[in-house]
Formats: structure tokens, C-alpha cells, sequence
């Protein structure tokens, strides 16, 4: 009862690529190749807005590629993931508020600073478990959203809007849509690669070791501490590439993006696509922004509908969504 | 200077209460049904608009609360039938998910019934004048209500939880849940009184703030977290901690509002000191949980059973 979470058991096939069935290897390239071809849907419809939506989806697979690497593989529920995509975004307005253009720069404070403050957050929300891991990152969540609310110096409350987009090393690459486009896809590949190969090291054994059953883990000899305080401050890091490219997408920052409401979409996405596999996250976001904005156009009050759809989901389901995604994906994931 | 440090430590303590209310069935809900519940804020939050619009009806404040306190408590009872009572043996991410969910959905419905503009409730006409405490410090007559039945409640829960029945078995079920049950002790109808309890508490705290704040569907959000505050600090299960972590939680807050810029005055410049003392008080709180989980990780009364 007091178990915290019981995930999608992924066993250790899911690292021997040449066990696998042909459609799971195939599925990556499948998921990647369709989003390359969404411009050229965008392009045959005459519908630019497609190629915006799909940049949001994007940026948020990315945020919720990093969460699932604590939740799905380390069994740690953060509440408060929201905040690393604020500190990013936030790294890209101050930034450019002195002048500072480069995506680059701007990308290694926002690295710097999202590890740091995942390194200290991390390190005390660890030392607890279950309820009180959750609870905890959802307070220091809402303390970097406080922080970033009363910062009137750089917009408080209302957020402050950018004049551009990020340079790279100079150039103005990502002014069109289309360029941030394949500039985020290729980030997120990259990201999926990064993910696959941690989870298939000696690092992410340990880490889902201690996921299935913390107690043999430090029996034959690990400290689960120091590999899951790493792969906390690795996700930070990553959501917080994805706040870069969001501010970037929308040139504005403000507090919204990360209040405790966005943390719990976060989760729902991981969720929704399956937690503790590396292509469940993307296809969670991918599905929750189009749910998103298939809601929003029936009606102003559509966050009704999603808790609907949570709700009835969790209760309908004997073990709640994250079997109903199973039984939705076949079944086989191991 | 002394007169505003009184009456900032007053209001710390009355806020410290509201916070207590609402943490007080949260940490029970918590210990005794190992129930992470995200929509105990909305309870506070039904509680404020009900007192609202009932106060509207009858045109009298006490009336409107008198009113919303069994309105609550049955909203409680149904959502604990319809949703709760089906999350109790499920893993905390599912009751994360579906409790987010149910938060979505309540606070949506505030908005369709009552508009997403904040609603006023008038002051109580006995209760709007001020009294006088000592030599030239006067304060609202109404924030001393609060802090008076806040009290009230607190001394009746304390009697509740260590002198009755009801109170031993809910100590009970905080630490052995199980074996309680298995003596034969409906542990379904003890999980739905605690609820309905709760859901009381916290819309009894809504309704008592609603003519000193503003009531808006986002209220119950920023009070959840401080609760989750307040139930770190105190230790899940324990209502003597959650009522010292409560009125701690509030006097930090409030205090560190009102004399943090005021004490950075003194080492940085004026403007710097203004913002730094903006910047980190809303802080100051999660700091000092921070520190108490450092030393504690199961806070400062903890009920027992270690890691719930």
C-alpha cells in the first residue's frame, strides 16, 4: 500500500536491441520521421499554425523525456519538474535583457544554473521518500516560481517579452519557424539517443535496479543516493534545454511556465505515453498538446474536460493509466 | 516599531490558524488513509464561494457561514464516496493524477458557476470596528474572531484525537491501519468521518477569510502548497504538529514580509534592500523547510511508520 509507484516493468530486454520485435526498433525512427514530414503537411494545407503546434509538442516531449528519467526509471516523483523549464526560459530572457544573445551561452547558463539548483533541491528532497519526495519538490517548485514572481526587475508577474530569438554563434538561424522547427527536433533526437544509451549503462541498470527493489540494491553493494541525485540533476538540465527553446519558441517569458498546474501536465504526459519506456514521454506530449488544443477550440473551460479525462481514467482503469497506456500499446513492453 | 512587530505577529498567528484548519484534516487524511490528496485546497476554496453566495442569500455573514460549514461537509462525504474511496489502495501516483485531475475539474466549475472575477464578501457589521489590546494598539475585532475560533477549534480537535473514541481510533489507523481494521473497526466509515471532517475544517477556514480576502478560484492552489508546507514541518499524521508547524509557518511568512526589507535596510542600499527583502521572503518558508528537513526528514512530530 505504501508502495510508491509500481511502473510499466521494462526488463532488461529493452537493452539488447537485437531481441527486441522488428516494430519496437522500428518504432523510433517511425515517431521521428513522421514529426520530419510535419512541415510538408504544413506546407500541402496551406496551415502554418501545424508547424507551431508541433514545435510545442516537441518542447514538451523534450521536458518530458527528462521527468520520465526520474519517474519512470527511478521511481521518483517530482511535482516540481515545471521550474527547470522556467529556469531555462528565464536564462534566455535575462540573458538577452543584458544583450546576450547566443543560444549557446544561453544554453550553458541555463545548464549551469538548472544543475546547481537541482543539485541542492535534489540532494534534500532525497533524503526522503513516497509522499514526502512529492510534497517536497512540489514546495521548492512553488519557492522558484515565488522567486521568479516577485523579481520585479525582470517582469514579476507579467512576464517579460523578448525582441528576438537566440542568435547561433552570430547567425540569425532560428527567426523562422521552420528552422527552430528541425532545430528542435534535432535537440530532442539527440536528447532520445543521450536518454537510450543511460538507460541501457551501467548507470541506468543501477538506477531501475533501485526502482524495482531498493533494499537488494544497497544489499549487494550500491548507494542508490549518489546515481539517483544524478539522474535528477540530468533532467533538470534537460528540461531546462527545453524552457530555452520555449522561450525562444513563443519570445516571451513569464512565471506561468512554471507553476505547480504545469508540473502535473508534465506527470500526465509521462503517464499517458508510459512511463519507464524512451519513446512513451514523446508520444504522452504529443497526444496531450493536440488534446489540448482539440479542447481549447470546443471551449474556454476545456481544463474541465482533462480533469474528466484524468479522473475517470484513474478510477476506471484497475491499475490506473499507466496499465491502461500498456493495454493501449499491446500489452508488450518488456 | 514594537506596535508593528505585535501586530504583524497578530496576523502571522491568524494566518498560522487559517493554515492550521487546513492542514489539520490534510495531515490526518494523509496518516490515516496513507492518501496523497492534491484538492484539499479546493475544499477551502468551495468553503470561501459558499460562504459567499449564501452570505448574498441571506444577507448575513453568519448565516452564510453557518450554512456552508454542513455544505462543505457533504461535498466532502460525496467526493470521498465517489473518488477518494476508490484511490485508498492505489499507488500515490495514481491518487496524484486523479486528485489533479479532480482539482481541474472543481476549479473549472467555480468558474462556470462564478465567473473567474474575484468575488467580496462585506465585513459583518458586529465585527468590523477594532478593539483596543494595549496603550495605542488597536486590531480588527474580525481577525481576532478568527483567531479566537480558530482556537476553539484546534482545543476541540485536540480533545477530539486524545479523549474519545473516534479520536483513539483514528490515532490508531494512523500507525496501524491495518490491525485496526482487523478488530473489527469499520474502517471505511472511520476513512469517510475523517474526510468529511477535513473537508469541513478547510471550508470553515475558507469561508472565515472570505471578507478579508478577496475570493477567487486560485485561492485554494496557493494554500495547498503551504499546507504541504505546514505537514513537512509537523510530521504526516500529527495535528499537534501541523498546529505548531501551522502558527511557525505564519509568523515566518508574515513577519519576514514586513521586517526582512526592513533588517537588509541596514546592510544594503535602499533600492537593493527592497528587492532582495521582496525576492526572498516568499522564500523564507520553504527555506526553513529545507532546514527542517535536513535535520528531520520526518519532520518534527512524526506519527511513526517512518516513511509515510
Amino acid at each position: 500500500m505504501s508502495e510508491a509507484v509500481t511502473p510499466a516493468t521494462t526488463s532488461i530486454m529493452e537493452t539488447t536491441a537485437e531481441r527486441q520485435p522488428l516494430l519496437s526498433r522500428l518504432a523510433p525512427w517511425l515517431v521521428f520521421g513522421l514529426f520530419a514530414a510535419v512541415p510538408l503537411l504544413a506546407h500541402a494545407i496551406n496551415d502554418s499554425f501545424i508547424l507551431v503546434i508541433a514545435t510545442r509538442m516537441l518542447i514538451f516531449a523534450l521536458a518530458a523525456l527528462s521527468l520520465n528519467l526520474i519517474m519512470g526509471y527511478g521511481a521518483l516523483v517530482s511535482f516540481g519538474h515545471a521550474a527547470y523549464i522556467g529556469i531555462g526560459a528565464y536564462a534566455v530572457g535575462i540573458l538577452s535583457s543584458y544583450g546576450i544573445n547566443d543560444l549557446l551561452l544561453q544554453i550553458a547558463a541555463a545548464l549551469v544554473v538548472a544543475g546547481l539548483f537541482a543539485l541542492v533541491t535534489g540532494y534534500l528532497s532525497l533524503r526522503t521518500s513516497g509522499v514526502y519526495f512529492i510534497m517536497i519538490t512540489l514546495a521548492f517548485g512553488q519557492m522558484a516560481f515565488f522567486f521568479m514572481v516577485s523579481l520585479s526587475a525582470f517582469g514579476g508577474d507579467d512576464g517579460m517579452s523578448l525582441s528576438g530569438r537566440s542568435t547561433l554563434l552570430g547567425a540569425d538561424l532560428l527567426a523562422d519557424n521552420l528552422a527552430l522547427f528541425y532545430g528542435v527536433l534535432i535537440i530532442l533526437a539527440a536528447a532520445f539517443l543521450l536518454m537510450r544509451t543511460l538507460v541501457a549503462s551501467r548507470f541506468g541498470r543501477v538506477l531501475r535496479g533501485t526502482r524495482d527493489n531498493p533494499t537488494r540494491m544497497r544489499a549487494i553493494g550500491f548507494s542508490p543516493f549518489a546515481f539517483q541525485l544524478t539522474a535528477y540533476v540530468i533532467a533538470g538540465m534537460i528540461a531546462a534545454v527545453a524552457g530555452v527553446l520555449l522561450a525562444n519558441q513563443v519570445q516571451f517569458v513569464s512565471p506561468a511556465y512554471m507553476t505547480w498546474a504545469r508540473s502535473g501536465e508534465l506527470i500526465v504526459m509521462v503517464v499517458l505515453g508510459g512511463m519507464g519506456t524512451l519513446l512513451g514521454p514523446i508520444i504522452g506530449a504529443t497526444v496531450f498538446i493536440l488534446l489540448e488544443d482539440v479542447l481549447a477550440h470546443f471551449s474556454e473551460h476545456w481544463k474541465l474536460g482533462l480533469g474528466l479525462i484524468l479522473v475517470l481514467v484513474v478510477l476506471g482503469s484497475r491499475d490506473g493509466m499507466s496499465g491502461l497506456a500498456r493495454r493501449l500499446r499491446g500489452g508488450s513492453d518488456a | 516599531m514594537l506596535n508593528l512587530f505585535l501586530l504583524q505577529s497578530l496576523n502571522g498567528i491568524q494566518f498560522g490558524i487559517l493554515l492550521f484548519l487546513v492542514a489539520a484534516g490534510l495531515t490526518l487524511i494523509f496518516g490515516v488513509m496513507d492518501l496523497i490528496n492534491l484538492a484539499h485546497g479546493v475544499l477551502y476554496m468551495i468553503g470561501a464561494y459558499l460562504t459567499a453566495a449564501f452570505a448574498a442569500m441571506t444577507g448575513s455573514f453568519a448565516y452564510g457561514i453557518l450554512l456552508a460549514l454542513p455544505a462543505t461537509l457533504l461535498i466532502g462525504i460525496a467526493l470521498e464516496v465517489l473518488v477518494f474511496r476508490r484511490l485508498y489502495d492505489r499507488s500515490h501516483l495514481d491518487q496524484v493524477l486523479a486528485t489533479f485531475g479532480l482539482i481541474l475539474i472543481l476549479n473549472e466549475t467555480v468558474k462556470i458557476i462564478w465567473g473567474s472575477a474575484p468575488l467580496s464578501v462585506p465585513m459583518p457589521e458586529a465585527f468590523s470596528g477594532s478593539i483596543q489590546l494595549m496603550g495605542n494598539l488597536r486590531y480588527p475585532t474580525f481577525r481576532i474572531l478568527i483567531i479566537a475560533a480558530g482556537l476553539a477549534t484546534a482545543l476541540g480537535l485536540y480533545l477530539m484525537v486524545n479523549h474519545t473514541r473516534l479520536g483513539m481510533l483514528l490515532r490508531a489507523g494512523a500507525t496501524h491501519g491495518a490491525m485496526v481494521s482487523a478488530l473489527g473497526v469499520n474502517i471505511r466509515r472511520l476513512f469517510m468521518i475523517v474526510f468529511g471532517l477535513g473537508a469541513m475544517l478547510a471550508g470553515f477556514a475558507g469561508g472565515m477569510v472570505a471578507p478579508i480576502l478577496s475570493v477567487d478560484p486560485g485561492m485554494g492552489d496557493s494554500i495547498l502548497i503551504l499546507t504541504f508546507v505546514v505537514i513537512v514541518i509537523g510530521g504526516v499524521g500529527s495535528v499537534r504538529g501541523a498546529f505548531v508547524a501551522a502558527i511557525i509557518v505564519g509568523l515566518v511568512d508574515t513577519l519576514g514580509r514586513s521586517f526582512g526589507p526592513m533588517l537588509l535596510r541596514n546592510l544594503l542600499e535602499p533600492a537593493a534592500a527592497a528587492q532582495m527583502g521582496r525576492t526572498v521572503a516568499p522564500m523564507l518558508v520553504y527555506i526553513l523547510m529545507a532546514a527542517v528537513l535536513y535535520l528531520k526528514p520526518t519532520g518534527l512530530f512524526s506519527s511513526g511508520g517512518g516513511t509515510r
